[in-house]
């Protein structure tokens, strides 16, 4: 029997992490993503599956709790907002040097600074581009319904145990906060099937220790292991793009928008549509890897694209990237919390596409 | 010859902890973190943990304690040992998981993990190596630098007006109730050695049997960052450091043992 709940973005995202047989979350509260750690706490994680939920004294002491227990092999995540991933930053950057599977959900704010609790999708650069120190790269992924925020809480794990590397779910306050119609998945047990040859859980006599770091003193060994994420991240490109496409096939132009901005733009695709302008949308499910290949593609055969984002245009830049000059690339979008409507967004890509 | 010709069994008092690697300490000599590290070892192998055990390796001149003693080891983030040790501790609750961190990294950057461990009383051991001053970076203040102490970023002597006073984390955190066995000792000589050992073991036996978190400041030196020499270091430790941080068991049992 299929099990459908109304349910907050955030409590699907904190019952998915149940459900997929989380072994820890360790956060701090920040608006918009607190009701996760209340939810795990109220609906008694713990009892249902032996989860350890604890509220740490910062972020800072939430990610290096997440880096400790993840080290052991335990599936672990942490949630916070803007500020709260900011000061995350040092400790994810050692968790990706030491190649640690992880999950990290960022429920965006506006900022910079304080900024305000309002949604937006400036976190762009800090989410795909690494964030923290050294040449590393996260996975993303970016769910635009609440459907999509329970999903991918699985999916992420499985990525990231697939690669030893953290992955991200960058949502936002609108996808957070919203409610709507969730199927949710069965249980899965807590249980550890995959390669365990690294983790620290006491050394035994059979094998050599293990030791977590992400330290290397002398250069040469340092560079190597470089090379080794580096060919890891390449893989991910090649074998973990997703996205979705809607009525690209005719298209004459493309609209780009991750999470809630796609949202808003499904929408203002039907009322471009309604006036006879051939617009397509193209969601990028995963914001890295980045659906490059398929945007160069689209490229070759419409007049122009459109990023549209809750932030003053970041995904722009590797839209930019991938079109490499072949067609205009523009971007629109409301930010600093404010939030783009579907007329709105068509009349920006009218006065930039149809109107000139 | 070999040593167990010369040697009988029976007549062996000491012999290398076999927890401890072939690889030479990095350590200066005459630093307190090699003796300091192959009490930790030793203790370890004594309790016969060492299948069980997991220590948390800090940013300090210590950083490599991972491969000096033949155990697992997550290495933390500068001043996050605490946090990570709480991490490792929560999902792998029969375990015994302790940290190994220095002034710098317990008592500036890395105060508040420190204090909320403690205070949530995580069962895990902390052994913390104050020597005074920022041993890896090149002999930088720390909190821990004593009064009128010069070092590289209080060249003309700490001044209290402007630098503050020395920060004794170990009597703040031995009021907390999640606290339960504190004590402060040295390993400059053989007398302070034995008694360092017994409270490392006790810090560790207050783990396994699940009583809370147990501290053991070690004072130690840093020659190199003193610019003293060895023997010098030592009785400049005697004479400046001990007045200020003095030896002894401060918390047993949960109990304070000392007027703080
Ligand atoms: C976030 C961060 N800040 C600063 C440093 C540089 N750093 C490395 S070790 C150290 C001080 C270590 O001093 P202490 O903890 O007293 O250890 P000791 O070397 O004296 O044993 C500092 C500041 C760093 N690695 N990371
Ligand atoms: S710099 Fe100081 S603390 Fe570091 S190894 Fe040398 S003497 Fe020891
Ligand atoms: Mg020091």
């Amino acid at each position: 029997m299929k099990e459908f709940l109304l349910m907050k973005g955030n409590e699907a995202i904190a019952e998915a992490a149940i459900r997929a047989g989380a072994d820890a979350y360790f956060g701090y509260p920040i608006t918009p993503q607190s009701e996760i750690m209340e939810y795990l706490m109220t609906e008694k994680a713990t009892e249902r599956t032996g989860m350890v939920v604890l509220q740490a004294e910062s972020e800072l002491a939430a990610i290096n709790m997440v880096y400790g227990a993840a080290g052991t092999g335990k599936k672990v995540l942490t949630s916070s907002s803007s500020p709260g991933i900011s000061l995350m930053q040092e400790g994810i950057s050692y968790i990706a040097g030491a190649e640690l599977p992880c999950v990290i959900i960022n429920v965006v704010r506006a900022g910079p600074g304080l900024g305000t609790i309002q949604p937006s999708q400036a976190d762009y650069f800090q989410s795909v581009k690494g964030g923290g120190h050294g040449d590393y790269r996260l996975i993303v992924l970016a769910p635009s319904s609440v459907q999509e925020m329970a999903d991918f809480v699985p999916l992420a794990f499985d990525l990231a145990f697939k690669y030893r590397n953290p992955a991200l779910i960058l949502s936002d306050g609108v996808i957070g906060q919203m409610m709507e119609k969730v199927e949710l998945f069965k249980p899965i047990p807590r249980t550890e099937q995959f390669d365990q040859s690294w983790v620290i859980t006491g050394k035994t006599p059979d094998r050599k220790a293990n030791v977590i770091t992400s330290l290397d003193l002398e250069p040469l060994p340092m560079e190597k292991h470089n090379h080794h994420l580096q060919a890891k991240y390449k893989k991910m490109e090649d074998e973990e793009v997703r996205f979705e496409e809607i009525m690209c096939d005719d298209a004459d132009y493309i609209m780009v928008a991750y999470g809630s901005s796609a949202r808003i733009c499904s929408k203002a695709l039907q009322l471009a549509r309604a006036k006879g302008v051939k617009v397509g949308l193209l969601r990028p499910i995963t914001l890295f890897p980045f659906p490059k290949v398929r945007i160069a593609e689209l490229a070759q055969r419409v007049k122009g694209m459109l990023s549209v984002e809750l932030s003053a245009g970041q995904m722009v830049e590797d839209i930019r990237l991938a079109v490499n000059g072949k067609i205009p690339v523009e971007h629109y979008g409301r930010f600093g919390g404010m939030v783009h409507s579907p007329s709105e967004v068509l009349e920006a890509f009218e006065k930039i596409f149809i109107k000139n | 010859m070999e040593v167990k010709e010369i040697i009988r069994q029976e007549n062996m008092v000491y012999q290398r902890s076999s927890l401890l690697t072939s690889k030479p300490f990095s350590y200066c000599p005459g630093c307190g973190h090699g003796t300091s590290n192959r009490l930790v070892a030793e203790v370890i192998e004594e309790l016969g943990i060492q299948n069980d055990t997991i220590g948390v390796a800090p940013v300090g001149c210590s950083v490599l304690i991972y491969d000096f003693i033949d155990i697992d080891f997550s290495q933390a983030p500068h001043g996050r040992a605490p946090a990570v040790a709480t991490g490792i501790k929560r999902v792998l609750p029969e375990k015994v998981v302790f940290t190994y961190q220095g002034d710098g990294d317990l008592a500036a950057i890395g105060t508040s993990e420190t204090i909320h461990a403690c205070n949530r009383g995580e069962n895990i051991t902390i052994i913390f190596v104050n020597n005074g001053i920022y041993g890896m970076t090149g002999g930088q203040m720390a909190p821990t630098t004593l009064p009128g102490m010069k070092t590289s970023t209080s060249p003309y002597g700490r001044e209290v007006a402007t630098m503050g006073t020395p920060l004794k984390i170990t009597e703040m955190i031995a009021h907390l109730d999640g606290v339960n066995f504190v004590s402060r000792q040295a390993v400059h000589t053989p007398a302070a050695v034995r008694k360092a050992k017994k409270a490392i073991r006790a810090a560790f036996e207050c783990q396994i049997n699940k009583k809370g978190l147990g501290f053991v400041e070690i004072v130690s030196n840093c020659n190199s960052g003193w610019k003293m020499t060895p023997v010098k270091a030592n009785q400049w430790m005697e004479e400046n450091m001990f007045p200020f941080y003095p030896l002894g068991d401060i918390k047993v049992d949960g109990k304070l043992v000392k007027t703080l």
